[in-house]
Order: structure tokens, then C-alpha cells, then sequence
């Protein structure tokens, strides 16, 4: 059974494969090898066989961490992080993850106390679902793996499905399968005399406690702060490679690479065939500045659409942007040039409040203090630039929209009001027996009781950060837009932003080091400016988008596997959406006219769900 | 033109979905039936279907935010134009 489960995910380790069953508990592993290629082969076990362990990920601070065991008297028998994290757990216990700089997800079997211990990392960079069936527990780093047990329930959840078309990410431990959970970020499982228990090791939390070092000492520090987790993650013993979309935050990870280090450096980027999606000319820019061997994926519509069911099957949850799909084909060309690592600049918009949703914040709750105001609504016109729907349209229906929970500016979910509000709209389309199975949940609540106990008291500002860090970063940005897209071909991401000193360190910055009037990532901005060229300090943020239903509709025609899955009949067949509905989306969608931000959602969201049914659900072999 | 309004808002911003109808002076806005690229949509439509031009100062919830609001305003271009024809 354990070898079924790792033939599924094969592409997440090709190197090797191991298998360890001891009486009641049997671990595999798939190896990416990456660092120790010759002898950190797992499931590894310490010197007495008292304790195994399978692990995936990196812990970054493995040089650091060993020196200090051997101080205390461990010895080691490899060079790799994974014997460090045993010998960490012989002397520390649970107490081990506090040590842990990386990424990781992992399970250890203590035959001593009959007892195994699982762990995801801070931030939720690596993957870790489990399940409980027939007095069994299993647990894997992807649904699929479950699912190959062959014991497994496949069916959708009705309240995933909510929480997808409202918040973009289900709240964890919920998936996108009834039956199968998530170990949320930042926690421990342990499973003994058959009682599993989940417990927090750490969280973030908000104060202005920085504000007393002056704006220039932050600087440094967090200048220091970025260099040192850059360094610490291109420890590899294969090539490393970064990413560089032409926005400010990989052009400083690149830029600090080049400036700080001496690693040889090459770098991948996406480019568009549509015009309003394309960053090139900046992605080259920063190659030429920092003179980088530079790899261009240029996209196209057909390219989208084509792999589109290839991403669903990776990403195992409904998306509602076609945004994976692009850096699904660019691990593609990494691996095929030779590289298993890439650096990335992503979490750095979340932890220094880069995203136009902390400007929108801002300015909303600026103008909640003055609802009446004709003026402070104008400030509304600077959100959006790079959206020209937005940017034509008349005040009063931009204050419209951003009036959703204006009243209320102490709501704790003040800051994400419009943009729930908006996506929920996609729900339109479910059918009247999904939502009997919903039964009213609301989605807001279920966040609601995941938030910590400060939350409440913290400004707008802070709240809609950690909404942001600990909701979509690791429930879309990292797991569909990251780990599930490049782990597909073999490519390991790293994030030296999300290194959890960085990550803590800017927690405690006063909001207006991150944003100064509505200049979003100001401190980075002033600490990179010398390494930087204008042009990309200067520049707006822009997000990464892809098209979306254009993919599938370019010039009116769709493929084949389009006009089946949203076929009256196959709606109907499936049950999740209103057959009558969707076939009037599609015909919009085909006519190509204007299609909107909400219309897009609903008909990427619907399309995902539709091949998750067909992929999961229907066709699975197991 | 009130009924193929009503059709056009129905099919294209609610997918056949009013449950409880669409009145003539029901809001878009106060429903949350339009967004800003919905009202580009509504405005392509309205000057395809009419034969009319909308200038930039002319998109106000005045103009188009209801039925009776669209069909009011359609007929005042429309008057213009014929008066300035005849």
C-alpha cells in the first residue's frame, strides 16, 4: 500500500525511493536529493533504531544546529539536515521545531514511547495532510497519496466549495475532501494509543515595538536580516536558480544573491502573449542590471488552457484564477535547464504590506472616520492602476464597492469585507442541493475561530496582514501557486522572506515603515535602493496575474474537455452548480465582450471543480 | 426597451437567477448586481442595442443605475438626437 502511495507522487522525489515498516507503523519517503546527495537516505533512523524519521523540505540552519549537537555530545553519521532534526528530537523533544529555521513537513516514529510525531513549518511552505479510516491513520504530503490507500471516501466537500468561492483557500484543517485534513501551519500532531492530539508551536503577533529603533537602524536590520536568510537558503549541493517576475520583491532576492554572495546565478521568468499580463521588459531589465543568464517561458492562451487539468491535478483543490498554470510551465523549463532550486520573493507583499488590499484598508478606514466626506473617497482612485475596468469607471460606483462594511470599521474582518463580498458573488451558481449540504455555514466564521486572541485588539492594518500571511499565503500562494505547481516538476522553491526571523522582525515594525502615506513596502524599498535600479523601486506594485477565461475562449472557440466538463449534462451529472446558469456564463465568456473580475472567478472556479470532480472523484484509480 | 433591459440584466449579471424578480426601480448598486466592468458591459450594451452615445460625465447611478433610470435616460438621448435631426 505504501508503495502505491508513493508512485502518485513520485515527481515530488525522483531520486530515490524508501520504505521502513516496523510492527504497526510503516513510513516511505520519495527523495528529491539535494543536499548529502550520497548518504541521506530515508526513512532515517538515529544510531540505536529507536527512532525513524520521513521528511520533506530543508532545514536551512542544519550547519548551525549540528555544531551545537556535537557540542552535546551527538553523533552523526551523514552530512544532511535530516539526521539533524533526529538528533534535535532526541534532545529536545517536541521542543525541537522551536530550533527549526526551514521548510518542512515531517513524521517521526519513537518506538520508544509508541508514538509519532508530525510537524509542518511556520508558515506552511510544505504540505501535510492526514486522515483517520478503519482504525487506521495515514498521512502524506498529498491528497492523492490518501487516496491511493484505497480506503479513503472521495468526495467533495460542500463546505470547502463555500469557503473556496468566498475566501479563495479552505480554512484548515479543512481540504477540498470531506474525509481528508490539513495540518495547519506552524503545528504538531501526535498520534499515541490510538488519541491524536494538534497542537500550535508558534504565531505571529503585531506591535509597533520596532518603532523605537529609528527608520534607519530598521533598515540595517532588516538588510542583515535578508542577506542571512538568502545565504542560508541557497545551501544545496546542486545548482540554485531564482525567480524574477520584474515586481521589486524577486528582482531583491536576486539583486541581494548577486550583491552579497558569490553563487553563480541564473534566472527564469514567465512572459505573456497578452500584452496587459506581460512583465518582460522589466524581467530584463534587472537580468541586464545584474547580468544574469536569463530564461524566458513565454505564455500563451492555448498554453494555459492546455495544462490547465494538469495543474488541478497538482493544486487537488478548486482555484479560481488560471495564475498557477504559468508557473506550472516555468518549474517545467527550470528542471529542463538542469536546476532542482529556485529562490522566489514571495511573502514579502503579505509580511510589508505590499498587496492593494492594505492600501484599500487604509484608505477605507480613513474614509469610515469621515463617511460623509466628498474628498477622502478620492483617494480610492489610486488602488487598482493596473486595472483599467476600474480605473474608467465613475466614483460613485468605485465608492460603491469599497463601501461594503464601511459602518463598521471595527468588524475584525474589516479589511477583506469587499473582497469576500465580491468572490461570494460566484456563488450564484451552486446548485439549490449544495447549498441545502452548506446549510447557511458561513465561511467568516469558520476564520473567525482559527484567529488568536490579540487579533481583536490589533489595528486594521496588522488584521488584514495576518489574514493575509496565515490565510491565502500558505491555503493558495504557496501550496497552489507554489509547492503544488513546482514540486510537479521535481523544483524545490525557497522564500527568504518567509524565513521566520525576517517574517517576526517585520511583524513588529510600525505600519508606517511598511507603508508610508499609501507607498506600499516602503522600508524594503528605501533598504534596496542602492542595489536596485529606479525603474523597479519606482515602480507601482503589480500583481501576478494570468487570463483567465480568455485561456479557455480565446477568438470564441474552446477545446474539447471545456465543453464537456461544463456541459449541461456533466453540471448536471455532478451536481455542484445550476446547469441553465452556467451554460449562460459560458456563452458570455465565449462572446469575449467584457468579461469581469467576478465573472472570471466564478467560470475558473466552476471549470476547477468540475475536472477535480472528474479527476478525483470519478476517474481516480487507486 | 424596459422588458429587453430587464432580459439583458437578468441573463448576463444574474444568469437567470431573480428569484424575486427585478424591479423597475430596483438599485443595481444597493443589489450588488453590478461592478465596474459590469457597467462597461451595461454601457457597450446600451449604446449597441440604442444607437446612442454615452459620454464619460454621463456614467452616474442618475442615468443608469435602475430600469426606469436607463430607459428615462435612453429616451432623453434619443429625444436630443431626433430634435437635433429634426
Amino acid at each position: 500500500m505504501i508503495s502505491r502511495m508513493l508512485s502518485v507522487i513520485r515527481y515530488r522525489g525522483p531520486d530515490e525511493q524508501g520504505l521502513l515498516m516496523d510492527g504497526p507503523v510503516g513510513l516511505g519517503h520519495v527523495r528529491l536529493s539535494i543536499i548529502d546527495l550520497s548518504s541521506g537516505h530515508q526513512p532515517m533512523r538515529n544510531e540505536d533504531g529507536s527512532i525513524w524519521i520521513t521528511f520533506n523540505g530543508e532545514i536551512f540552519n542544519y550547519i548551525e544546529l549540528r555544531h551545537d549537537l556535537r557540542k552535546r555530545g551527538h553523533i552523526f553519521s551523514t552530512q544532511s539536515d535530516t539526521e539533524v532534526i533526529l538528533h534535535l528530537y532526541e534532545e529536545y523533544g517536541e521542543q525541537c521545531l522551536q530550533h527549526l529555521n526551514g521548510q518542512f513537513a515531517f513524521a517521526i516514529w519513537d518506538k520508544r514511547s509508541k508514538s509519532l510525531f508530525l510537524a509542518r513549518d511556520r508558515i506552511g511552505i510544505r504540505p501535510l495532510f492526514y486522515t483517520k479510516c478503519n482504525g487506521s491513520f495515514y498521512f502524506a504530503s498529498e491528497i492523492k497519496s490518501l487516496f491511493a490507500t484505497g480506503e479513503i471516501d472521495r468526495e467533495i466537500d460542500p463546505l470547502a466549495l463555500d469557503q473556496i468561492f468566498t475566501l479563495w483557500f479552505t480554512v484548515p484543517p479543512r481540504t477540498a475532501f470531506r474525509d481528508i485534513r490539513e495540518l495547519p501551519p506552524a503545528h504538531y500532531i501526535i498520534v499515541k494509543d490510538g488519541n491524536v492530539t494538534t497542537k500550535a508551536y508558534w504565531d505571529l503577533a503585531f506591535s509597533d515595538e520596532l518603532g523605537n529603533v529609528g527608520f534607519d537602524e530598521a533598515c540595517e536590520r532588516l538588510k542583515e536580516l535578508l542577506v542571512d536568510a538568502s545565504r542560508l537558503r541557497l545551501r544545496a549541493d546542486v545548482p540554485v536558480g531564482a525567480y524574477l517576475s520584474g515586481g521589486l520583491d524577486s528582482s531583491v532576492t536576486t539583486a541581494i544573491i548577486r550583491n552579497f554572495t558569490d553563487a553563480p546565478l541564473q534566472t527564469f521568468s514567465v512572459s505573456f502573449e497578452d500584452g496587459n499580463y506581460d512583465e518582460s521588459a522589466y524581467q530584463k531589465e534587472m537580468s541586464s542590471v545584474l547580468g544574469t543568464e536569463h530564461h524566458e517561458l513565454r505564455c500563451t492562451y492555448g498554453d494555459i488552457c492546455l495544462d490547465f487539468p494538469k495543474v488541478i491535478w497538482h493544486t487537488e483543490k478548486p482555484i479560481i484564477r488560471t495564475a498557477p498554470t504559468p508557473l506550472f510551465m516555468l518549474s517545467k523549463l527550470v528542471r529542463e535547464s538542469n536546476f532542482k532550486v529556485v529562490l522566489t520573493g514571495e511573502g514579502a507583499d503579505e509580511i510589508l504590506g505590499g498587496y492593494d488590499i492594505f492600501k484599500e484598508t487604509k484608505i477605507r478606514h480613513f474614509w469610515s472616520r469621515s463617511p460623509d466626506s466628498i474628498f477622502r473617497p478620492l483617494l480610492l482612485k489610486r488602488l487598482y492602476p493596473y486595472l483599467p475596468a476600474f480605473q474608467g469607471q465613475s466614483a460613485a460606483y468605485r465608492e460603491a464597492f469599497f463601501n461594503e462594511g464601511l459602518s463598521d470599521p471595527s468588524d475584525l474582518f474589516f479589511s477583506h469585507k469587499p473582497r469576500w463580498q465580491t468572490t461570494a458573488k460566484s456563488k450564484v451558481f451552486f446548485s439549490r442541493e449544495l447549498c441545502e449540504e452548506i446549510n447557511g455555514a458561513a465561511p467568516e466564521n469558520a476564520i473567525g475561530a482559527s484567529m488568536p486572541e490579540p487579533f481583536s485588539s490589533w489595528q486594521p492594518f496588522a488584521r488584514a496582514q495576518y489574514l493575509e500571511t496565515r490565510g491565502l499565503l500558505p491555503g493558495y500562494i504557496l501550496s497552489s501557486q507554489g509547492d503544488r505547481v513546482s514540486m510537479a516538476h521535481s523544483i524545490e522553491g525557497r522564500f527568504p522572506f518567509l524565513d521566520h526571523r525576517v517574517v517576526e522582525f517585520c511583524s513588529r515594525l510600525p505600519v508606517h515603515y511598511k507603508m508610508r502615506g499609501l507607498r506600499e513596502k516602503h522600508i524594503l524599498k528605501e533598504t534596496m535602493k542602492p542595489y536596485l535600479p529606479c525603474g523597479i523601486t519606482r515602480r507601482t506594485k503589480q500583481p501576478y496575474l494570468a487570463p483567465d477565461s480568455k485561456s479557455f475562449f480565446h477568438d470564441g472557440k474552446s477545446p474539447d474537455y471545456v465543453e464537456e466538463l461544463l456541459s449541461e449534462e456533466y453540471i448536471k451529472r455532478c451536481g455542484y452548480f445550476k446547469p441553465r446558469a452556467v451554460g449562460m456564463l459560458v456563452k458570455k465568456c465565449k462572446k469575449g465582450v467584457v468579461i469581469g473580475f467576478k465573472d472570471n472567478m466564478a467560470l475558473v472556479g466552476i471549470l476547477s471543480t468540475q475536472l477535480l470532480h472528474r479527476q478525483f472523484v470519478e476517474d481516480f484509480k487507486d | 426597451m424596459r422588458e429587453q433591459i430587464r432580459q439583458f440584466i437578468i441573463n448576463n449579471f444574474l444568469f437567470g437567477e431573480s428569484e424575486e424578480g427585478l424591479g423597475d426601480d430596483d438599485s443595481f448598486l444597493e443589489k450588488g448586481i453590478l461592478d465596474s466592468t459590469g457597467m462597461l458591459e451595461l454601457v457597450a450594451f446600451i449604446e449597441e442595442t440604442y444607437e446612442i452615445n454615452m459620454e464619460d460625465e454621463e456614467l452616474i447611478p442618475e442615468n443608469l443605475d435602475s430600469i426606469n433610470n436607463l430607459t428615462a435616460f435612453i429616451d432623453r438621448k434619443q429625444g436630443k438626437i431626433q430634435s437635433v435631426a429634426n
